[in-house]
């Protein structure tokens, strides 16, 4: 488990390696997550969830995925058909590109670029384009109504992202997440961060649901409104690039959670004497998942409870709630960084 | 939002989305011809006509015992009250009088019949407006319905219990009990459906305020039902018109006077509660006696028109026969509820969003057979 990857000294056939890992790896966690989806909202509907194909059921999305796989890909007659074809793959790379910057333990760092979270909210705002490509060229009119709506809450919503991890970054004083990571050793960021920290975290909570486009902030696929959104008239594999990206996309709002708010694979301070870390650092990983899959479970619990919000509702709570709060949020955490007032274990 | 683009050089069209009759929200064959400007509503004209099987028609073909069991496909879910609305006409025509037991399991029957529907359709009312959670809560609680009507007359959604001059059998010896347990448990779960839908803000949100109908507007359209009642227009025929075994117990009519979607919601809640309160009052005092009067096996009404209304979860269910004299009606018409509550979408969507749309539209409560007959 433990990879010792620097990217100086990677050749090129080091690099594709890695890729390929991480390709390998994350197309089949997305396919868990999806999993994972399906039993969580069977838990909250009193169901048992899919039990039939493999034990408990975990082979059942591999059976799903490698049906869609086989489906044939149809499409509207006409529809734009590069545009059409193109749009899937904006999703799913931006999703795994974003995969690229996150430390799993210490050594287990793909690219650890010093301007890490601005890479993550750059990369993650190129999926919105797959998704206005593919409503717009797919000529269906529920699609385009989808597309436009994906359009006007992940832009709003990217501001929200944006400016309650900047009122984090200033705790920090850096955007590279290793050393986010080695800054949280004196302590978690909510914790160091206290009253600032916890209210950036909910606003990014939010956020981050709604930069995903998951319920209550499904707008953008909206069942009972307009059918499947965007989605509509993809089939086959093609589908199941945009489903993926949504599974994975979660998971990388989680995680950067996990990592800017939670310690990263840093063990709970109470843990460091054990001394367990040391021994055996490849338990990053485990704290990591733990944390992120803490979450993303947060998230599934939204989306099983809540109603959705109408469109209007959605921009009302970004810019005249959310943006303000926001703001206000980076002012009051430069003064307690500028007083000292942080709380350091 | 309208002034910003009549000032601009910008041009703006209106453009035509077809709903359904394949639709999520539509639930069943219904087709909505939507004229949008962007996300708001211009214009809506239900188009009908994907489920018409002529039942009215049939009706003249048929005798009065069949014809019971073809209104059992109309409103489904209020089937045993369909089924007695018409069993009700025959019986007043031929000036035949049930015994009480069948009055009262009937009223009993009945009630639950309006609690399994309004089960349903809180669990879809959560799922319009993306709340899939509710939809399994519902259905929970509307299977423990279904398994007491299974128990004592074999069916579970068209029950065909009732016939003219009586009931087909009589109740399990199981009935008394169970309906006793589902009260019980019912009680603890309305609390439990306001936990989780009715106190979000998210809902009360989408609900407060939209798809407003004015008491005038209720009478004029012909609404009924819930509908109605949610708009301050009192017509529970049950109390104004009282059949069956309903002139022997007391429960309030669920008013409110607001006239939004959220008043039509509270509505329906509130019926669930006064249902139960009415199963109560006659579950510990079924009469003894016969289940049925016996009737001639070819029932011939007397020559002249007859009209009977029924309160179904929906509304106001109306059975006019006009008889000749024969074995079958010359005429039979169904004023559906639904029929008339879907005549006024339009007039409560217009100006609102897509998504008021959806919730107001599910606040009606549609089953589309019931309007297409």
């Amino acid at each position: 488990m433990i990879l010792s990857i620097n990217i100086v000294e990677n050749n090129m056939l080091n690099m594709l390696l890695i890729a390929a890992i991480y390709l390998g790896i994350f197309s089949v966690a997305g396919l868990f997550l999806v999993l994972l989806e399906r039993k969580v909202a069977a838990w909250f509907q009193l169901r048992l969830g899919p039990n039939r194909v493999g034990p408990w059921g975990l082979l059942q999305t591999m059976a799903d995925a490698l049906k869609l796989v086989s489906k044939e890909l149809t499409g509207t007659v006409k529809a734009d058909k590069f545009l059409y074809n193109l749009a899937p793959y904006f999703v799913i790379i931006s999703s795994l590109m974003a995969l690229a910057v996150f430390p799993f333990t210490q050594e287990f760092q793909a690219f650890d670029i010093n301007i890490g979270i601005f890479f993550l909210i750059a990369i993650s705002s190129i999926g919105v384009i797959g998704i206005l490509l593919g409503g717009w060229a797919s000529n269906n009119k529920f699609a385009l109504i989808g597309a436009m709506r994906s359009g006007v809450q992940t832009i709003s919503y990217e501001l929200s992202v944006g400016l309650s991890l900047v009122t984090m970054v200033l705790l920090t004083g850096t955007l590279q997440l290793s050393e986010i990571i080695e800054v949280q050793k004196n302590g978690w960021l909510i914790v160091q961060g206290h009253i600032p920290a916890i209210i950036a975290f909910m606003i990014y909570m939010i956020a981050g649901t709604a930069e995903t486009n998951r319920a209550p902030f499904d707008m953008v696929e909206a069942e009972s409104e307009l059918g499947a959104g965007f989605h509509t008239e993809y089939s086959g594999m093609k589908f199941a690039y945009f489903f993926l990206a949504e599974f994975i996309n979660m998971f990388i709002i989680a995680a950067i959670a996990a990592t800017v708010f939670f310690g990263g694979w840093l063990e709970p301070a109470w843990l460091t004497p054990l001394g367990i870390a040391e021994v055996f650092p490849a338990i990053g990983v485990f704290w990591f998942l733990g944390k992120t899959f803490a979450l993303v479970f947060l998230m599934m619990w939204f989306r099983w409870t809540f109603p959705r919000l109408r469109v209007d509702q959605l921009l009302t709570l970004e810019w005249k709630y959310l943006l303000p709060l926001n703001l206000l949020n980076i002012v009051l955490m430069a003064l307690i960084v500028w007083l000292g007032l942080t709380i350091q274990i | 939002m309208d002034t910003n683009i009549a000032n601009s050089n910008l041009k703006s069209e209106d453009y035509f989305i077809n709903m359904g009759p394949q639709h999520p929200a539509t639930h069943g064959v219904l087709r909505l011809l939507l004229t949008i400007d962007g996300e708001i509503i211009k214009k809506v004209e239900p188009d009908l006509g994907y489920i018409h099987r002529s039942i009215e028609k049939m009706c003249e073909r048929d005798s009065y015992q069949q014809i019971v069991h073809l209104t059992d496909r109309m409103d489904y879910l209020s089937s045993h009250i369909n089924n007695e609305a018409v069993c009700l006409t025959v019986e007043n025509a031929l000036q035949l009088e049930v015994p009480e037991r069948v009055k009262v399991i009937r009223t009993i029957i009945g009630e639950l019949t309006r609690i399994a529907s309004h089960c349903l359709w809180w669990g879809v009312m959560g799922m319009d407006v993306g709340a899939l959670t509710t939809y399994f809560y519902g259905f929970r609680d509307r299977e423990m319905i279904n398994d007491i009507f299974e128990e004592t007359c074999g069916a579970r959604l068209t029950m065909n219990y009732n016939i003219p001059g009586g009931l087909m059998f009589d109740i399990h010896p199981n009935f008394v009990k169970r309906t006793k347990d589902f009260v019980a448990h019912f009680k603890t779960k309305i609390p439990e459906y306001d936990k989780l839908l009715t106190g979000n803000v998210i809902f009360q949100k989408r609900m407060k305020g939209v798809g407003i109908l004015s008491k005038e507007d209720a009478i004029s359209f012909g609404a009924s039902g819930p509908v109605a009642r949610g708009s301050g227009y009192s017509c529970d025929v049950r109390k104004y018109h009282s059949y069956s075994a309903l002139d022997k117990v007391t429960f309030n009519e669920a008013l409110k006077t607001e006239g939004d979607s959220l008043a039509r919601y509270e509505v329906r809640i509130q019926e669930m509660w006064e249902s139960l309160s009415i199963i109560e009052q006659l579950i510990d005092n079924i009469p003894e006696g016969e289940h049925k009067v016996a009737t001639n096996a070819v029932i011939k009404l007397p020559k002249g028109e007859f009209y009977q209304k029924v309160e179904t979860a929906r509304g106001e269910l109306g059975v006019f026969i006009n008889s000749t004299g024969t074995k079958n009606p010359y005429r039979l018409k169904f004023r559906s509820p639904g029929f008339s509550n879907l005549s006024l979408l339009n007039h409560i969507a217009v100006g609102g969003k897509i998504g008021d749309l959806v919730a107001s539209m599910a606040t009606l409560d549609l089953v589309i057979p019931d309007i297409d007959r």
